[in-house]
């Protein structure tokens, strides 16, 4: 860290973070123990009957999924730290959903068909992905947060979880994916976030 | 004129900021009036990322909004004291006029309005939710009297109140401008207005109809958040005139 030309606050000691985890928590990262909701909009609640979760690419559609058929899928459970733009992080979330992996598999895909990935959510947000980035176990969609339904204000009943990029990008009341060749900028990558999102090199907005 | 926001893709730089003055914003906050030298311009509704660095090089962010509008000179932070916070109590208690700090931004480009989005226009705002809605009404004041706005600011007390007397006084010199405070904890004595927490009842009787098509603002706690835009969706509004902005819990 060069911090040599910075001014410094006078007086300011700070909270520093606790040494065990400080090798988890990227820059300019704080832990937090609380949940921050943070949303552009209304939450939307959509009833688990008009639920659906589909997969398209271009015309072809390549999978689509009612709330009773995404439960008998096979299920994951995995346990992450996550990390906000809004510079909290929050360690050790414990999760529950369908990969990735699982869904592709599921959609009788052996690979991603294209290089990046739009994901569409209820309440017209929307962020892009390179499909790599979803694969390999890093991506799932997650119906359930700390052994509980994922609650409405949190993404429920169904969220994006890619925890090692910044957590916008895992999309809130997620519904369906576009598989896309080239990569375009999703809803908050449009207003100054930036593309990718690698908390580790602190992309945060565009340019970082 | 700095009315509107740098082009977005442009890289926002840290920049060392100097502490011109400080006031209190209520019982719980503080404006930090900022001098800088390279600020690019912002739209009301912004905010700006903050890092503080202490002298063995330890180093805090954190996210404030702006409340002063691009074309007031430097730029003014809200900064609300969280009990047990890091950074909030080092802005609030013990800065100084003459200290240092880095800035960057602005950020955030939805939770935005310009002269150019017109109206009519509505503000709901809790706590120090009114901070970026500051920056909107002094851009109006510029800008775009006369577009029909009505602000409902809900707050525990008249002492928690931020800004009160200019947003008073930007009301009484604009017809067109309502202001409508509900105190949740305590109303002044021979108060007629609101006093309670927002509702739908209060909603309906504040709003401008569905379909006069309102912009729609709410910014203050999640709890205040979501109860405002939820009701506003069951009452007729489309969920997507409603923008929003949660705060906290912050954990600071």
């Amino acid at each position: 860290m060069n911090n040599q030309n910075r001014p410094i606050a006078r007086g300011f000691r700070g909270r520093r973070t606790d040494p065990a985890n400080r090798a988890r928590v990227p820059p300019g990262q704080h832990v937090t123990q609380d949940f921050p909701v943070l949303s552009a909009g209304p939450t939307p609640h959509v009833p688990l009957t008009e639920w659906t979760f589909s997969m398209h690419a271009g015309n072809t559609p390549l999978g689509k999924w009612t709330w009773a058929e995404f439960q008998d899928l096979p299920h994951t459970h995995i346990t992450v730290d996550i990390h906000c733009v809004t510079k909290w992080s929050k360690l050790d979330t414990v999760w529950e959903g369908v990969t990735i992996d699982a869904l592709l598999e599921a959609a009788g895909l052996t690979a991603p068909p294209t290089a990046h990935v739009m994901a569409h959510c209820d309440g017209g947000y929307s962020t892009n992905l390179p499909t790599a980035d979803l694969v390999g176990g890093r991506g799932m969609i997650a119906t359930r947060f700390a052994d509980a339904p994922l609650a409405a204000a949190h993404g429920g009943p169904a969220r994006l979880l890619v925890p090692h990029l910044y957590f916008w990008k895992s999309a809130k009341w997620v519904r369906s994916f576009e598989f896309i060749t080239a990569e375009r900028p999703g809803f908050w990558e449009s207003l100054g976030y930036h593309i990718y999102g690698d908390p580790w090199r602190e992309q945060r907005y565009s340019g970082d | 004129m700095a009315t509107s926001a740098p082009p977005l893709g442009r890289r926002l730089d840290w920049q060392t900021v100097r502490v011109e003055s400080t006031e209190p914003l209520g019982r719980r906050a503080r404006l930090l009036k900022l001098g800088v030298t390279d600020w690019p311009g912002h739209l009301p509704g912004q905010h700006a990322d903050v890092r503080l660095t202490a002298d063995d090089g330890y180093e805090a962010q954190r996210s404030y909004s702006i409340a002063s509008a691009a074309h007031e000179p430097g730029v003014s932070l809200a900064v609300e004291h969280v009990e047990g916070g890091e950074v909030s109590p080092y802005l609030t208690t013990e800065i100084r006029p003459g200290d240092a700090f880095e800035l960057r931004g602005p950020i955030g480009g939805y939770f935005v309005w310009e002269a150019a989005n017109g109206g009519p226009l509505y503000l709901c705002a809790g706590g120090s939710g009114i901070a970026p809605f500051k920056a909107v009404l002094e851009h109006r004041e510029r800008f775009a009297r006369g577009v029909p706005t009505t602000v409902l600011y809900a707050v525990r007390s008249p002492e928690h109140a931020m800004f009160a007397e200019r947003i008073n006084a930007l009301a009484t010199s604009d017809p067109a401008l309502q202001i409508v405070w509900t105190y949740t904890r305590a109303a002044p004595k021979s108060w007629r207005g609101y006093a309670r927490r927002v509702d739908a009842a209060m909603l309906r009787e504040t709003a401008p109809r569905p379909d006069a098509r309102p912009l729609i603002y709410v910014c203050g706690p999640t709890p205040f958040v979501e109860l405002v835009a939820s009701t506003l969706v069951e009452l007729g509004y489309a969920p997507e005139s409603i923008r929003t902005e949660r705060f906290g819990p912050s954990g600071e």
